[in-house]
């Protein structure tokens, strides 16, 4: 599941994207006439709107992007950057930028859009950012108090207005469309210059400002990929459309005895803490089964899953979660952790020794609870879950 | 040769839209620039006064921030450098590569060179203390629907509009 750094690309192949990264946004930005200062000013004086169209259409377009890769599980959204929000330094450094903007007729990115196909204004703009980053890191001090004020965490625009992700898409969507035809009707009145709408292009670009609304839609009325993993697991326990190895107590304690290496026993227990625990067992919560940083431990090669819970109902739900996410041929315990410490380890006086059977289960509980206690010392320290840190990407400009 | 026509608008919007999807969706981040610069700024300061370098209330905190990491061991360094070889190889494409310098009709040279620098040095300025620019900010956050960013975006172009009039003659006939 991406984002693909830094679990399935190493941060230092992360650079190589950078820069190939780099070169594609370079190249998009020089071709939408980015490099031309007067181009960028335009939208200003209202000659020339293309700054405008080409953003809108841009920021749209990834933003739709993310909301259906996030839709269909192959982008993690917990795990990607969301520029944090100071609001006084974002308001007082943004009109700053407006200002340098309206005078130095570039913004950071197309200066250098512009300075690598010759332009020499833009060379001076980018020596005076370099300039104003140089005055704000030397006197930092002076503005720190103004730097670090208003802090309100990484919040997203929709969770500030209290409406979906989707919602707010579609509202962006709609005020980007709007935004291209009054802008159009602007240039079209007061300096004749609006291109020629073709009905060919006319159709496209209706068909372009429709499609990613009915995506949106689509995202917004479709259950997601773990919404469909949650209501499969449901579907199947209810027609009981599963069929699991299962263990009893004294079989999950001899293979722990004797073949612990073989399995990983997941305790699935919905609780945040464990008052009795399976020896070697992990905890992962139920609910949170779905979660990417468990998906490796869920879908094992080389080790067979034990799931075990004080409620068998969990269990098999477990193993029916594991098994659609991948993973292969799970096992319940059938009992519960209760039951298994009851069983195993308390001390019950010797059966006399008429039936064998009896005498043999005794026998072989006492040496079941010396070992299992053995192991329960040793893997002590090896109960947590692996670690696979999805890690918060770092972003923005600053 | 004469330039070639700069792409239709919204097809380039949403081409540097896709890039900057693969972006997210390879390394979890947006595009950004400014942080570009400032990673060489960090790094000339660092090779030029090593000892305020290490004095210095802000360096002090970058490098506690990134042991063991030369400035330049930056993301947005090395997409500064792609911006620019990108850039530069769309210009060969289109004919627009020339050593010249654009300005509005009724200013001279010298007075758009002047502008160019104070207006940089605003924008360098405003990028650090609004952590991000109009890419890394602005479009980036839009994207991942980042109030910081749209706020940002909006304070952008909102004081571009209204200062607009008061530099008129640098841009207008």
């Amino acid at each position: 599941m991406a984002p693909l750094v830094p679990n399935m690309i190493s941060p230092e192949f992360d650079f190589v994207i950078a820069f190939l990264m780099g070169i594609g946004f370079g190249f998009m930005l020089e071709q939408a006439g980015f490099s031309s200062t007067r181009k960028l000013v335009g939208l200003f004086y209202g000659y020339d709107f293309t700054v405008l169209k080409v953003f809108f259409t841009a920021g749209v377009t990834a933003m739709v992007g993310v909301l259906l890769f996030g839709h269909l599980g192959w982008l993690n959204l917990e795990a990607i950057y969301i520029n944090p929000m100071f609001i006084d330094s974002a308001i007082i450094g943004g009109l700053i930028m407006g200002a340098g903007f309206i005078m130095g007729g570039f913004c950071p990115g197309t200066s250098l859009c512009a300075l690598a196909v010759g332009r020499i204004d833009a060379f001076f703009f980018v020596i005076g950012s370099v300039i104003g980053i140089l005055g704000f890191t030397e006197f930092y001090p002076a503005f720190e108090e103004m730097y670090v004020a208003g802090n309100m965490g990484s919040p997203t625009i929709n969770s500030v207005l209290g409406m979906s992700p989707e919602a707010f898409g579609i509202l962006l969507t709609v005020i980007a469309v709007a935004a291209f035809v009054g802008t159009n009707w602007i240039q079209k009145k007061f300096y004749h210059n609006t291109e020629k709408l073709t009905h060919d292009l006319k159709r496209n670009y209706i068909i372009a400002s429709v499609v990613p609304v009915v995506l949106i839609l689509l995202i917004w009325i479709t259950p997601s990929k773990n919404e469909m993993l949650w209501s499969s697991v449901e579907e199947r326990y209810t027609n009981a459309d599963y069929h699991f190895e299962t263990m009893d107590v004294d079989k999950l304690a001899f293979e722990l005895m004797y073949h612990a290496y073989d399995y990983t026993v997941i305790d699935v227990s919905d609780k945040d803490t464990l008052k009795e625990e399976i020896p070697t067992a992990i905890h992962i919560k139920y609910s949170e089964m779905d979660k990417p940083q468990y998906y490796q431990t869920l879908v094992q090669h080389y080790k067979r899953i034990i799931f075990v819970s004080n409620d068998s109902e969990l269990s098999k739900k477990a193993a029916i979660l594991a098994e659609e996410r991948g993973g292969k041929s799970p096992i319940v315990y059938l009992g519960t952790v209760s039951d298994f410490r009851a069983e195993i380890f308390a001390a019950t006086p010797a059966p006399d020794k008429t039936q064998k059977s009896d005498w043999d289960l005794w026998r072989f509980r006492q040496d079941a609870s010396a070992k299992l206690k053995a192991i329960e010392a040793r893997l002590r320290k090896m109960q947590a879950p692996p670690e696979m840190v999805v890690k918060k990407a770092k972003g923005g400009c600053a | 040769m004469t330039p070639k026509a700069y792409m239709n608008p919204y097809f380039a919007g949403f081409l540097l839209g896709c890039v900057l999807l693969t972006t997210i969706y390879l390394t979890g981040r947006g595009l950004g620039a400014s942080g570009g610069v400032k990673s060489v700024v960090l790094y000339g300061v660092e090779q030029l006064a090593p000892e305020h370098y290490n004095n210095t209330t802000y360096y002090v905190n970058y490098k506690a921030g990134n042991p063991d990491h030369s400035p330049l061991n930056s993301w947005l360094f090395y997409e500064v450098i792609g911006v620019l070889v990108g850039a530069f190889f769309s210009g060969v494409l289109s004919n627009r590569v020339a050593l010249k310098l654009e300005k509005g009709p009724s200013v001279t040279n010298r007075t758009r060179l002047i502008f160019a620098v104070i207006g940089g040095a605003l924008f360098g300025f405003g990028s650090q203390l609004g952590r991000g620019c109009t890419s890394g900010s602005a479009l980036s956050g839009m994207a991942v629907m980042s109030f910081g960013g749209i706020v940002t975006m909006l304070a952008i172009f909102g004081g571009a509009y209204m200062l607009a009039w008061f530099f008129r003659k640098l841009w207008l006939k």
